[in-house]
């Protein structure tokens, strides 16, 4: 069978936030680009996009200016990709990317400079940048401290009212809980399926229903984030104008809708911008033209087609993503067998506690690279002048503590494909 | 101030007639044994049933053909009592034959003298063919010189102490988990009374008893040590592996003298190999390192080389409490069991009941009934030779593989899973809180890990625990911030466990675990 071959400017490879990032940058600026990778992380995604809220983690540190964040973490830690952008530039990238997330049907809010103290499923809070617009409404609510209602779903695991009102209960004595069953629910309520079952107007009609009795000195109401797949401002606006109050959704445990609405986004928006998509694919092999260009082989498990582009952007992630691969002895990088930074024997992979606010080593772990995010080789240079690297997979960072998860995937996308450019002839 | 708030709590007064201290396999069984003749125990347990050796083991019921070469009491042990416990603990109980297996390079004097070994303890070792054994358990190295199939099997410890107590509640006996020895009371020679605490509530509880008997495993030194005697007991430490999934119908025994990592033990939906053999001062300090897997997989790969390429899930360990010093291989410590009357020692009442076996166990609590009955002057026999062990409402869900199928054979329509790796449903953790509940106690997200197979999949944890804690919230047994920290605790047991095998697949595992539970909720903020 003859191999369709598909030329483009910039393969950009995974389909995590710096993959969805990257390719919305290449495309802003007219690049041809295409995109691949196996999608399915960001079901997992919290819904929140952070961009700096914890250093020196093992201080437990919080910050309410990211961007003071920022300059201390790069004092301290000059080998942190962040070193590597300015200020301005992750403003520019995150601002371009929520951007295109709200043109998409996403809209994102926050303050201009500041973190927002974001509530989380199991009632802690934890500090974040962007937040979707419809769990915006609940900062204000916490922070006013008025009369609450939250309102859980009998069968939908992972989430309960009553234990953010157990949990939350000394900082904000006005929170209830109640619990709504829904008519015609039987067993299991998936998050997808409720969120689907609230774009019909019969269902929130009886849940309507259900709720206003309850309703009497509160100023608003929490549910779980399952208020519709596509049209959440719609749901919510409706909700608010029959219940009387204002009404806001609290991210759930993954897999959430939260990581699909953003995946539903992306999907319809980058076609919209004319990016190749191959999504459930992956590369299975590399090599490199006498020219220099990036030759990928892709397809699910047999080679399907044949990608040539001028430059790639590694976007793939770390082991979930499996970009990174680790056996028993060591850790590699999955497609171009790059060198991996990372401590020197598994023994000193992880701490002895699992919660320890130092971090484990293995996190650090990953892909060096130069000022422009190009991957470096074993003797320090870069190892292909047209790859470039991008996310979770860059070493010297370690998003699940420093709370930077999404800024550094979306400011390292913008600076890797700024540099592709420069790069063109 | 402090003062007047122990004196506020230590409300409670107990008498009993035998106080047993630890609540492995022993301790437990002994309750039971006691129970059957009419004599009340109060047992407490510092932690949780089986917290210390009983639960960090192969369990494998031995035929004895093990220890055949180097202890041959021991080896008519075991095979006496695995012959009993088939008849008497079915449910608790795989029988799934045994084989010892040599492989190049391994003593071959020893391997032609292993039947004549065996037959000295009346264990029948059955030479088999090497092609017939392959065909038997494709995975055997093709290496394998000698193979002979013995009546080995495994044994689920989890259910066996939870029968044993229920068991023995049923009997009258009293258990108290979480509940420390703090000190003992001796006047003339005999304990008057104990002195103990709860470590959740720090509620405190004199208890009066006529005997007390330690059956502390590993902390029976600190028991001893409490009633000023020196108890010689050395702490060795084996760390064991559990794979993904079952590599083996039999148990698999390397056909050496005993050394590292040379028996694998089916259990279940998986495979257990072990163990290793290191002395630790403190039994609290045992935790399986890194270099120990290593170690254990290279040394378990030349009998079975999947064993290289296999996934695990976690890694655990117990302490062997051993007693009697030795120099050099712990494993020259004789596993028989040692049962001490302190009399000796100027404290009449007190009696440390050490070292054994998983197998042993009801022989061990047999001898110890005896001579409490000797020293209190009751004529009761034994009857654990033959009253069977009744199956209980808490051992029930340790089974692998049971939750799935009472799920795919019918659950009530509004039931859901929490746990998607065991499939363990909202309906189950119901019944396990409701069982607690009756008892008196108060259900945790550790108490209902330990009653099930919650934590034990391939996510260890990672998911279910989170929605366990947000039902146990909705079902009012947690308040404030208690269900947090309860699992805070539950992750980094489980982690303990987990951390020396992360590599592969269960690497990418616990990596969206610490995005969900540091980068998502900031737990560890």
């Amino acid at each position: 069978m003859k191999k369709t071959i598909i030329n483009c400017d910039l393969l950009i490879i995974g389909t995590g936030m710096a993959g969805m990032a990257a390719s919305v940058f290449a495309a802003n600026r007219g690049l041809s680009a295409v995109n691949a990778g196996q999608s399915g992380e960001i079901n997992f995604a919290s819904g929140f996009l952070d961009l700096m809220g914890v250093f020196p983690v093992q201080d437990k540190k919080q910050w309410e200016n990211p961007w003071e964040a920022v300059d201390a973490l790069v004092k301290e830690m000059p080998e942190h990709p962040y070193a590597k952008i300015s200020g301005k530039e992750i403003s520019l990238a995150f601002d371009e990317f929520t951007d295109f997330l709200y043109q998409s049907g996403v809209p994102y809010a926050g303050y201009p400079d500041k973190n927002i103290q974001m509530l989380t499923p199991v009632g802690t809070f934890k500090p974040t940048f962007r937040v979707p617009n419809s769990m915006f409404k609940g900062i204000q609510a916490y922070k006013e401290k008025n009369q609450c209602l939250i309102a859980d779903f009998r069968g939908m695991k992972g989430f309960s009212g009553r234990q953010l009102v157990e949990v939350l209960g000394d900082k904000w004595p006005g929170l209830r809980n109640i619990r709504i069953d829904l008519p015609g629910l039987k067993g299991e309520a998936y998050p997808k399926h409720l969120a689907r079952s609230m774009e019909n107007m019969e269902t929130r009609q009886s849940l309507i229903k259900l709720l206003k009795p309850h309703i009497k000195e509160e100023k608003s109401v929490g549910f779980p984030a399952i208020m519709g797949l596509c049209k959440t401002l719609e749901v919510i606006s409706h909700l608010e104008q029959e219940l009387g109050v204002e009404v806001f959704e609290i991210a759930v445990m993954p897999p959430s809708v939260a990581g699909s609405r953003i995946w539903t986004a992306y999907q319809t928006g980058i076609l919209k911008k004319g990016v190749n998509v191959l999504f459930q694919k992956q590369v299975l092999s590399f090599e490199q033209s006498e020219t220099g260009e990036l030759i990928f082989d892709i397809g699910q498990r047999e080679k399907e087609l044949r990608v040539q582009a001028k430059g790639a952007v590694l976007a793939s992630g770390r082991f979930f993503g499996k970009g990174l691969y680790a056996d028993r002895k060591m850790i590699r990088e999955s497609i171009f067998n790059l060198p991996v930074f990372q401590p020197e024997s598994r023994c000193r992979w992880h701490e002895n506690n699992f919660l320890s606010p130092k971090g484990h080593k293995l996190n650090q772990a990953g892909i060096e690279t130069d000022e422009f995010f190009r991957p470096l080789d074993s003797s320090g240079r870069p190892a292909y002048k047209n790859l470039f690297a991008a996310g979770s997979i860059l070493a010297h960072q370690d998003w699940t503590r420093m709370k930077c998860g999404s800024g550094l995937a979306i400011a390292s996308a913008f600076k890797a494909v700024n540099s592709f450019i420069q790069e063109l002839p | 101030m402090i003062n007047m708030k122990i004196l506020q709590n230590r409300d409670s007064f107990l008498k009993t007639q035998v106080l047993i201290i630890g609540g492995g396999v022993t301790g437990t069984g002994l309750a039971r044994d006691l129970g059957l003749r009419g004599i009340s125990s109060i047992l407490v347990e510092k932690q949780d049933i089986n917290a210390g050796a009983s639960g960090g083991n192969h369990g494998l019921l031995h035929s004895g053909a093990r220890y055949a070469a180097s202890d041959s009491e021991a080896a008519a042990e075991c095979r006496e009592e695995g012959e009993l416990l088939k008849k008497l603990a079915p449910q608790c109980i795989e029988d799934t034959g045994g084989l010892f297996v040599a492989v190049k390079g391994d003593n071959e004097n020893y391997t032609a003298d292993f039947p004549g070994m065996c037959e000295k303890s009346g264990i029948k070792a059955d030479f088999i063919d090497i092609a017939e054994v392959l065909e038997m358990e494709p995975l055997l190295s093709p290496d394998i010189i000698a193979a002979y199939q013995v009546s080995d099997a495994s044994i689920d410890p989890f259910m066996l102490s939870l029968d044993n107590i229920s068991h023995a509640r049923d009997l009258g006996a009293v258990l108290m988990r979480y509940t420390k020895l703090e000190s003992f009371n001796i006047e003339n020679k005999k304990i008057k009374t104990a002195l103990v605490r709860n470590t959740v509530t720090g509620q405190e509880t004199i208890i009066e008893p006529e005997q007390v008997v330690s059956a502390a495993g590993a902390w029976a030194g600190i028991v001893a040590g409490l009633a000023g005697i020196k108890l010689d007991l050395v702490c060795s430490m084996g760390t064991l592996l559990v794979t993904q999934s079952r590599l083996a119908k039999k148990v698999i025994n390397r056909l050496r003298k005993a050394s590292d990592a040379d028996i694998l033990v089916p259990g279940g939906t998986v495979s257990i190999l072990g163990t290793t053999s290191v002395r630790i001062d403190d039994p609290d300090k045992c935790r399986p390192t890194i270099p120990e897997t290593d170690y254990i997989i290279e040394q378990g790969a030349a009998m079975i080389p999947a064993l290289e390429t296999t996934q695990y899930i976690r890694a655990y360990s117990g302490v062997r409490p051993l007693t009697g010093s030795s120099s050099g291989d712990d494993r020259n410590v004789s596993r028989g069991f040692a049962l001490i009357d302190h009399a000796k020692d100027r404290v009449e009442n007190l009696t440390t009941i050490s070292g054994g076996k998983l197998t042993t166990f009801r022989l061990m609590a047999e001898k110890t009934a005896d001579l409490i009955c000797r020293k209190m002057g009751i004529s009761k026999t034994c009857t654990t030779r033959t009253v069977p062990l009744p199956g209980s409402k808490e051992g029930r869900w340790t089974a692998p593989g049971l939750a799935p199928r009472m799920w795919m054979t019918g659950h009530k329509s509004d039931d859901i899973i929490l746990c998607e790796c065991e499939m363990v449903s909202k309906g189950i953790i119901d019944n396990i809180i409701k069982s607690c509940r009756q008892q008196g106690e108060v259900p945790t997200l550790k108490t209902v890990g330990i009653r099930s197979r919650i934590g034990k999949g391939p996510c260890q944890g990672g998911f279910c625990s989170a929605r366990i804690a947000a039902h146990m919230y909705d079902r009012e047994e947690f308040s404030g911030k208690k269900g947090l920290n309860e699992l805070r605790e539950f992750l980094n047991e489980r982690w303990r466990g987990k951390h020396p095998v992360l590599w592969g697949l269960p690497l990418e595992q616990a990596e969206l675990q610490e995005a969900l539970h540091c980068g998502f909720f900031g737990l560890e903020l």
